[in-house]
C-alpha cells in the first residue's frame, strides 16, 4: 500500500523543483542561524560555569551546533538534487545516494526536536547543578588566599550584582556560612570569641551579608550587618523591609535567565525543524516522481510521487532485513577465512 | 589661474564616471554609517544625562546626524550626475543645479571635519559639565523622599557600580557631604549629636562611603565605614589599602569612556570625510571635462577637466558674494535712505 500518493504532471514537477530550490536556500540560512544560536547558548552557559556543578546542560547547545552544521550540508545537497532533477540525464547519478541521504536527514532533523525537548527536560538537572555550584561558591567565598578558589569571592559578588540576587535560595544562606576569612578576624576580641564558641564547628557566623547583596533601589543606605536585630538600626524593621537587599535567590535568577534564553531559542528551532521536514518531504516526492520518468522517451508525462512505496511497517521490516544482510556479509567475510565449511549453510535458506 | 587641470581622454572619462558611480554608493553607505554613529553617541550621552549639567556636548552627535543625512543626499545626486554624464543629451539639464550643489556639498563636508574637531575640543566642556552634575548627584544622594530627586541615589549607585568608580574626583568626596538622610539618624544618640555639632552647617558627616563604591576584587569583605580609622578594623591600614574601594573618580571614568567613544567615531568619520572629498573632486572633474565636450559633434574628443576655474580666493568670493548680497539687501536700504535724506 503506497503511502500518500500524489499525481505530478510535468508543470507541477517543474514548479516543485523550483520551489524546493528556493526553500533549500532559506533552510540553509535557518540552519546557520541554529548553529549561531547553539554557539551563543554555549557561550552563555560557559560564562557562568564556575557556579555550575555539572555540564549536563551543555548537551542542548552541542546538539544545536551539530544539527545546524549538518542541516547546512543537507540543504546544499537538496539544492543540488533539485537542480539536477529537471534534467533526466543527470538525475540517475543521485539514485544510490538518495535513500541513505533521506535516512540521515530524517535522523538529523529529529535531533532538533530532541534538543528542544531536552531543553525543557534538563531544567531540574540545571537547577540541581546550580544549587550545588552556588553552595560551594558561598562556602569558598572567604578563601581568597587558597589557590584554585581565590576568585570565588569576585565571581559571586559580580554574579549577585549582575543578576540582582542574593545567596542560593535567599539571603539567609549567608547566615549559615562563615564568609569572613579568619585573616580579618580579631580573635582577641570578645565578640569574635563569643560567636566562634556559639556553634559546634567553631565558625564565625553572623546575621550579615556581603555588600553585593545590597539593592541600589533602596531609599536608605544599605544595611548589611545585624540584619535580624531591629534595635541595631534606627527606624528599621527587618520583617517589613523589602528594598534593602535583593529578595531573589541566585539559583532562581539564573534558572529564569537560562529558561528565558531557551524559550526564545525554542520557536526558532521549531521553525527550522518544520522547514527541514517540508524540504525532505518535497524532495522525496520529487525523487519518486522523477523515477517514474527515467528511461522514458517523452519526459513531459505525468508521474506519481509517494513518500513510501510500501506501508510503514513493511518498509521498516525491509530496512531491517537489509541491515541484517549487511551485518551478515561483514561477519561472513571475517568467518570465511577461518571456517570455509559454513558457507554452504548460508546458501541453504536461499535454495530451500 | 586654473587649479587642478587634467587632460581626460574619452576612455578616461568613461572610467572616471564608472568608478565615481561605485564610489558614490560607498560614500552613501558612509553617510548612513555617520548618521548611525551620531544616533548612537546621542543615546549614550542621554543615558547619563542625569549626571551632566548642560547639554553642550550634544552638538557633536547632532552635527554628525545632520552631516550623515546630508551626505547621503549629496552622494545620491552625485551618482545620478555621473550616470547622466556619459550621455551628452541628458547631461546639460544638470547645468544650473551643479553650482549650488557644489556649494552645499563643500559646506557639509567641511561641517563633517568640524564635527571631528569639536569632539576633541569639547572635552573640557564635557568634564566641567560632569563635575557639576556629579557634585549635585552626590549632594542629593540622600534626598530619596524629595520629588524630582528621588532617583539620584539609584542613579549614582548604578553609575558607580557600572563604571567601577567612586565619588567625583575620588572617594573622599563622600566625606564632605551628608549622604545619609536624617530620616535614618537617631538624634537621641550621642554619636549623631557629636558629629552634627562638629561642623558649622550641622551636617552628619562621616568618613564612610555608600556600598556602591565597594570593589568586588578585594580579597576582604568591603570596609565602607570608618575608612580612615585604622584601629576600627583588624589588620587594616587605609594608606596601603588599594583594592577595598574603587580608586577612580566617576568624572574621570565617564570622560575616559566618552573620549574613547568619540575617538573611534572620529576615526570612522574622518575616513568618510576623505571618501566624500574624493567623490566631490571626481564629480567636479567629470563636470568640467563634459562641459568642454558639450555642443561638439564628435563626443569622443579629448577634453580638459579642472577643479577650479579661477584661484581658490576668487572662487570663494564668487560663492560668498551672492550670500552676502542677500544678507546686506535688508540693511542696505535704510543707510541709503538716510544718506539721501542727508544729501537733500
Amino acid at each position: 500500500m503506497v503511502l500518500l500518493k500524489i499525481k505530478f504532471p510535468f508543470q507541477k514537477r517543474v514548479r516543485l523543483a523550483q520551489g524546493l530550490w528556493l526553500l533549500s536556500w532559506v533552510a540553509m540560512f535557518s540552519g546557520a542561524i541554529t548553529f549561531a544560536m547553539g554557539v551563543f547558548l554555549k557561550t552563555e552557559l560557559h560564562r557562568r560555569s564556575e557556579v555550575m556543578h555539572s555540564m549536563d546542560i551543555h548537551i542542548v547547545p552541542n546538539l544545536l551546533m551539530a544539527v545546524g552544521l549538518a542541516s547546512v550540508g543537507i540543504n546544499i545537497c537538496a539544492g543540488k538534487v533539485c537542480q539536477d532533477s529537471l534534467d533526466p540525464s543527470r538525475f540517475p547519478r543521485w539514485k544510490t545516494f538518495l535513500p541513505p541521504f533521506f535516512c540521515f536527514s530524517v535522523f538529523i532533523t529529529s535531533l532538533l526536536l530532541v534538543a528542544m525537548i531536552l531543553s525543557f527536560a534538563l531544567q531540574p538537572s540545571l537547577e540541581e547543578s546550580l544549587k550545588i555550584g552556588l553552595k560551594n561558591g558561598i562556602r569558598f567565598y572567604k578563601d581568597t588566599d587558597t589557590p584554585g578558589r581565590c576568585f570565588q569571592k569576585e565571581t559571586i559578588d559580580r554574579l549577585q550584582i549582575e543578576f540582582q540576587c542574593c545567596g542560593n535560595t535567599n539571603y539567609r544562606d549567608w547566615f549559615e556560612v562563615q564568609w569572613i576569612s579568619n585573616r580579618y578576624l580579631d580573635f582577641t576580641s570578645k565578640e569574635v570569641k563569643d560567636r566562634v564558641r556559639s556553634n559546634v564547628d567553631g565558625r564565625y557566623l553572623l546575621d550579615g551579608v556581603p555588600f553585593s547583596c545590597c539593592n541600589p533601589a533602596s531609599p536608605r543606605p544599605c544595611i548589611q550587618y545585624s540584619l535580624l536585630d531591629n534595635s541595631a538600626h534606627y527606624n528599621y524593621e527587618y520583617q517589613s523591609e523589602e528594598l534593602n537587599l535583593y529578595n531573589r535567590g541566585c539559583r532562581q535568577a539564573l534558572v529564569n535567565y537560562y529558561m528565558g534564553l531557551m524559550n526564545t531559542i525554542g520557536p526558532c528551532v521549531l521553525f527550522d525543524f518544520l522547514l527541514q521536514m517540508t524540504i525532505l518531504v518535497s524532495l522525496r516526492y520529487l525523487q519518486t516522481a522523477m523515477e517514474g520518468v527515467i528511461g522514458q522517451e517523452n519526459v513531459e508525462i505525468e508521474t506519481e510521487g509517494y513518500i513510501l512505496e510500501k506501508g510503514v511497517k513493511e518498509t521498516l521490516l525491509e530496512t531491517k532485513e537489509k541491515m541484517k544482510k549487511i551485518l551478515q556479509f561483514a561477519q561472513v567475510g571475517d568467518a570465511s577465512a577461518v571456517t570455509p565449511d559454513t558457507q554452504p549453510d548460508a546458501e541453504k535458506p536461499a535454495t530451500a | 589661474m586654473v587649479v587642478g587641470k587634467m587632460k581626460l581622454t574619452f576612455q578616461k572619462r568613461v572610467k572616471l564616471a564608472q568608478y565615481l558611480w561605485m564610489l558614490s554608493w560607498f560614500a552613501t553607505l558612509g553617510g548612513a554609517v555617520t548618521f548611525t554613529l551620531g544616533c548612537f553617541l546621542k543615546t549614550e550621552l542621554r543615558r547619563r544625562g542625569e549626571v551632566m549639567d548642560n547639554t553642550d556636548i550634544h552638538c557633536v552627535p547632532n552635527t554628525l546626524m545632520i552631516v550623515g543625512l546630508a551626505s547621503m543626499g549629496i552622494n545620491y545626486f552625485a551618482s545620478r550626475i555621473c550616470q547622466d554624464a556619459l550621455d551628452p543629451g541628458r547631461f546639460p539639464r544638470w547645468k544650473t543645479f551643479l553650482k549650488p550643489f557644489f556649494g552645499c556639498s563643500v559646506f557639509f563636508t567641511t561641517l563633517m571635519l568640524i564635527s571631528v574637531i569639536l569632539s576633541y575640543a569639547m572635552k573640557g566642556s564635557l568634564e566641567t559639565s560632569l563635575k557639576i552634575g556629579l557634585k549635585n548627584g552626590i549632594r542629593f544622594y540622600k534626598d530619596t523622599d524629595t520629588p524630582g530627586r528621588c532617583f539620584q541615589k539609584q542613579t549614582i549607585d548604578r553609575l558607580q557600580m557600572e563604571f567601577q568608580c567612586c565619588g567625583n574626583s575620588n572617594y573622599r568626596d563622600w566625606f564632605e557631604v551628608q549622604w545619609i538622610s536624617n530620616r535614618y539618624l537617631d538624634f537621641s544618640s550621642k554619636e549623631v549629636k557629636d558629629r552634627i555639632k562638629s561642623n558649622v552647617d550641622g551636617r552628619y558627616l562621616i568618613d564612610g562611603v555608600p556600598f556602591s563604591c565597594c570593589n568586588p576584587s578585594s580579597p576582604r569583605p568591603c570596609i565602607q565605614y570608618r575608612i580612615t580609622n585604622n584601629t576600627a578594623h583588624y589588620n587594616y591600614e587605609h594608606q596601603t589599602e588599594e583594592l577595598n574601594l574603587f580608586i577612580r573618580g566617576c568624572r574621570e571614568a565617564l570622560v575616559y569612556y566618552y573620549m574613547g567613544l568619540m575617538n573611534t567615531i572620529g576615526a570612522v568619520v574622518l575616513s568618510v570625510f576623505l571618501l566624500q572629498c574624493s567623490v566631490l573632486a571626481s564629480v567636479r572633474l567629470l563636470q568640467t571635462s563634459m562641459e568642454a565636450v558639450a555642443g561638439q559633434e564628435n563626443v569622443e574628443v579629448d577634453s580638459e577637466g579642472y577643479l577650479l576655474e579661477k584661484g581658490v580666493k576668487e572662487t570663494f568670493m564668487e560663492y560668498v558674494d551672492p550670500v552676502l548680497k542677500l544678507l546686506w539687501m535688508n540693511q542696505v536700504t535704510p543707510p541709503e535712505a538716510k544718506a539721501e535724506a542727508g544729501a537733500s
